[in-house]
């Protein structure tokens, strides 16, 4: 076997080259192809990333030591040529393509197939054997435009400061949340009322605006009299949901942004006005079409639907396999989202 | 269909009350007749018989959404729900037509017994026209209806509210509008919101049910006990005899005629309705039982009866029921609902002595001094059979429905037989649970005998009383115990503990533990009991012991 990823305990390895990739324990070497808590993790002893995701990674990490690539740029480690190549997942996201006698494998970390004003979009890269995130890897996921969604939520944003009531959007505090702010303001929605974002939103929003992502004005409630908070739309991270915080907005409408909001009973169960399906994974057709166009042979799958997938991927007559994983987006990033909550 | 898919994504959108009433009245005052009649039997709760076989529809929407079936399942165990998953696999629609609610429900209807081909043919055609709502509602009228989470008085109140009548009125006139046969049409959906009083009552119509609510405070708390009346709260089905015109009607509380599976009580009322005294009209509400050597037998045995599509000679004569009555609502065919509970009691009791029938029984009031005594009394509702005690305020008129203000008449349940248990299996849940762990196998301690290591025996399932963050949190423990999967099953290694409740016990071949409990529900976490501490096989024979009356069934 000379596979260029194996699982080990501690994270997915590359034995010839000796370092991981998004571990989930502490190692000596860690190559990080976002950060989000759940891939990238404290207590490693050295750090590579995509140049854009230095600053998110140094709120989350703090001091750590993090040597920065550029997309497509090239380094060597023990005989192994490593380079990042855009997700489009969120800020910095990258996928790591490694190459080693001849034979390359692509490590996919997180990634969304659809437009997003805040990164690059995805990039498909040719490889050997590709390493596939499937969260959302069933035929139920197809998502909509994200013009259509913004539309769907400047409607109700705008229903909302008409009818006197705050809007307050829930969405996690890394990615979605300026996703929903760029996509806004693409959709003409900035006159309908003011934006604010909770603490925890608004530290992100600043390093977002420090790597050079354009971003609309955005304040945090301590700012703006209790008057303008009634047409505003109020972004917060989901563990927001439920807490003291949110009394100063008085009556309001709240709504979820994510992608497990297509299910009827996921958006039941939080027992919220709305839910806009919008998600920064990729969808089924989406998955398919990037696996397809890596031409990989193989493929092996990380986390989420990891059942259905190999059974689908081996029914196209791919070499598929599942490698067990500690990648849970929902937990790791509510988590962080509570860490940074005093920022507010 | 597009206003009443608007009128459903708004229901399921909001959990405001205020919000729903409003948005049933705007769907009200736009409807025609005929789609408000359909729309008023769905959401009050009315299940047509399904229209196509629930296989044949399967079939159809696997091969529509180009899938294996396999992976079609695979969705169907995420969503949680048949019509959700297939209005997300379907294709694109081609088109989209005006066609309103009642027209739907015609063009279904004539799928039921059609050739499997031509079913399959029309099917495709109708999802070509209708958007993601559209085939939603229309995979759920299929199927028999649906759950928007409106209640029935909900829309007895808006249409009430949109046509300026008494809600009372509307709520007799809703009385049978759900069965299951009824095809409401534009003239049923008039008469429903008619201004004059009973113009179109059929002469079955039974009155709403008064319903009670569960006593959570101290006994103590309802003032002086003579100024109440007690009865046993008997474990059967509530029902109303309706004798009027010669004639006999008995209703469930579900609102379901149930003549036929009680030829007895139904020849009884027959007799009842044509002699002279009553045949004015008589209605009595009363609860069914089986009635053996002078005592109401388990719920079971009116179980086993209900189940069995034909009632032979002997079932009749192994089972036999009697109505306990307990209310008189219409006397010498004037409604005496307004008339205080001990006049109303009063006029039962003289009607019960001169019927002088075995079929017809009075449930007897219990009289005692004090609450002490009341409650002392209670503890023994197992071993007779019985649920607890009724308390109903001897001045009370009969209400409608389970009204919130009226403390007219209370439940006061003895407390549910618990026991300790592991969690061994969880499959996941439907509708709002979907996607998440929520239905549990819960299994107590087996000692096979000395020498022998001791091994947990499933016993009951239950999927109801803990919070939905608490489910969350058991959902996360499942996914990181599991040791199996058998299809939407997994098993764990047990760790977790609840204290589980339940109504009744009895012995039971059919279970690999012999016992088989009745409403089992969770009714804590026991987070300070490890697995080893669980109770055992031996504690649940105990309480089978002390309900003492339970039956092999």
């Amino acid at each position: 076997m000379n596979d260029l990823v194996v699982a080990r305990p501690e994270g997915l390895y590359c034995p010839p080259g000796d370092f991981y990739i998004d571990p989930w324990r502490p190692v000596a070497r860690a190559v990080i192809t976002h950060a989000h808590s759940d891939h990238a993790r404290a207590g490693s002893g050295h750090y590579v990333a995509m140049r854009d995701a230095e600053a998110v990674l140094r709120i989350r990490l703090g001091n750590i030591d993090l040597q920065s690539m550029d997309y497509g740029e090239r380094i060597v480690h023990h005989g192994v040529t490593l380079s990042l190549h855009p997700a489009g997942h969120v800020l910095g996201s990258a996928q790591v393509r490694l190459e080693h006698g001849g034979v390359v494998w692509v490590v996919s970390g997180d990634y969304k197939t659809q437009p997003d004003p805040t990164c690059p979009p995805f990039e498909a890269v040719r490889c050997d054997t590709f390493i596939s995130e499937s969260t959302f890897g069933l035929p139920i996921y197809r998502w909509q435009a994200p013009e259509d969604v913004f539309a769907d939520m400047a409607a109700w944003w705008r229903a909302n400061a008409q009818a006197g009531r705050a809007s307050v959007l829930y969405c996690y505090a890394f990615g979605k949340a300026q996703r929903v702010l760029a996509g806004l303001r693409d959709a003409g929605a900035t006159d309908i009322g003011a934006l604010v974002c909770h603490g925890a939103v608004q530290v992100l929003n600043d390093a977002y605006r420090r790597t050079g992502v354009d971003l609309p004005a955005t304040h945090r409630v301590s700012d703006l009299d209790p008057a303008a908070l009634r047409s505003a739309l109020i972004l917060a991270p989901p563990s927001a949901a439920g807490t003291p915080w949110l009394r100063r907005f008085g009556q309001f409408s709240d709504a979820f942004a994510s992608g497990w909001m297509l299910l009827r009973g996921a958006r039941r169960r939080r027992a919220l006005d709305r839910g806009f399906v919008l998600s920064d994974h990729a969808d089924w057709p989406g998955l398919q079409s990037a696996i397809a166009a890596t031409g990989a042979q193989r493929v092996i799958i990380t986390h989420g639907q990891v059942a259905p997938m190999v059974r689908w991927l081996e029914q196209q007559g791919l070499q598929a396999a599942g490698f067990d994983t500690e990648y849970d987006e929902d937990a790791a990033e509510s988590a962080a989202e509570s860490a940074t909550e005093s920022g507010r | 269909m597009r206003d009443f898919a608007r009128l459903y994504v708004e229901l399921d959108a909001t959990t405001s009350t205020t919000a729903k009433l409003a948005a049933l009245k705007r769907y009200f005052a736009v409807a025609s007749a005929a789609d408000a009649a359909w729309a008023t039997y769905f959401l009050a709760g009315g299940r047509p018989r399904q229209s196509v076989p629930s296989r044949l529809l399967r079939e159809c929407a696997v091969e529509r959404a180009g899938l294996d079936a396999w992976l079609f399942e695979e969705c169907y165990q995420a969503v949680g729900d048949f019509a959700e998953t297939v209005a997300h696999v379907l294709p694109p629609p081609r088109s989209s037509t005006p066609t309103g609610l009642a027209d739907w429900v015609a063009r279904l209807s004539t799928l039921r017994g059609a050739a499997p081909d031509v079913i399959r043919e029309r099917l495709f055609a109708y999802w070509d026209e209708l958007d993601w709502n559209g085939r939603f509602l229309m995979l759920k009228l299929i199927g028999g209806g649906f759950r928007v989470g409106v209640s029935r008085l909900l829309v007895t109140r808006a249409l009430a509210e949109h046509a300026a009548i008494d809600p009372k009125t509307v709520a007799h006139r809703l009385i049978g509008y759900t069965h299951i046969a009824a095809r409401p049409d534009s003239g049923a959906f008039t008469a429903l919101i008619a201004p004059d009083a009973d113009a179109h009552a059929s002469p079955g119509h039974p009155y709403p049910f008064f319903l009670a609510h569960p006593l959570l405070r101290e006994v103590a708390t309802l003032g002086d006990c003579a100024r109440w009346m007690v009865e046993w709260k008997w474990d059967g089905i509530r029902a109303q005899l309706v004798a009027r015109q010669g004639r006999c009607w008995l209703w469930s509380r579900g609102e379901e005629l149930v003549s036929e599976r009680f030829p007895e009580l139904d020849a009884f009322g027959l007799a009842l309705a044509q002699g002279a005294a009553a045949r004015a009209g008589t209605v009595i509400d009363g609860e069914i039982v089986v009635w053996k050597d002078d005592r109401a037998l388990p719920f079971a045995q009116l179980q086993t009866r209900i189940s069995r599509k034909v009632l032979t000679p002997r079932i009749l004569q192994t089972t036999p029921v009697v109505l306990l009555a307990y209310d008189l609502l219409e006397h010498a065919g004037k409604d005496v609902r307004h008339l205080p509970q001990f006049e109303r009691r009063a006029l039962l009791e003289t009607l019960v002595r001169d019927a002088d029938d075995p079929r017809l029984r009075i449930s007897p009031l219990i009289e005692l001094a004090t609450w002490e005594d009341y409650a002392l009394l209670r503890e023994q509702s197992r071993r007779r059979g019985v649920e607890g005690f009724m308390l109903k305020r001897h001045d009370s008129t009969y209400g409608v429905g389970r009204t919130k203000e009226d403390g007219a008449w209370w439940k006061w349940k003895i407390d549910p037989m618990s026991v300790d248990a592991a969690l061994v299996y969880a499959q996941r849940g439907h509708g709002r649970r979907a996607s998440l762990y929520s239905d549990y196998t819960f299994a107590v301690w087996a000692d096979d005998g000395v020498g022998q290591e001791r091994r947990l025996v499933p016993f009951a399932k239950a999927y109801s009383g803990l919070t939905d963050e608490e489910i969350a949190q058991v959902d996360a423990v499942i996914r990181k115990t599991t040791v199996e999967k058998f299809g939407p099953v997994r098993s764990v290694t047990p760790t977790l503990v609840f204290e589980l409740g339940f109504e009744a016990i009895q012995r039971s071949p059919r279970h690999k533990s012999g016992i088989a409990v009745r409403f089992p529900r969770i009714l804590r976490w026991r987070h300070d009991k490890a697995v080893a501490e669980a109770d055992t096989l031996a504690s649940l024979n105990a309480l089978l012991d002390e309900a003492g009356s339970a039956q092999p069934g």
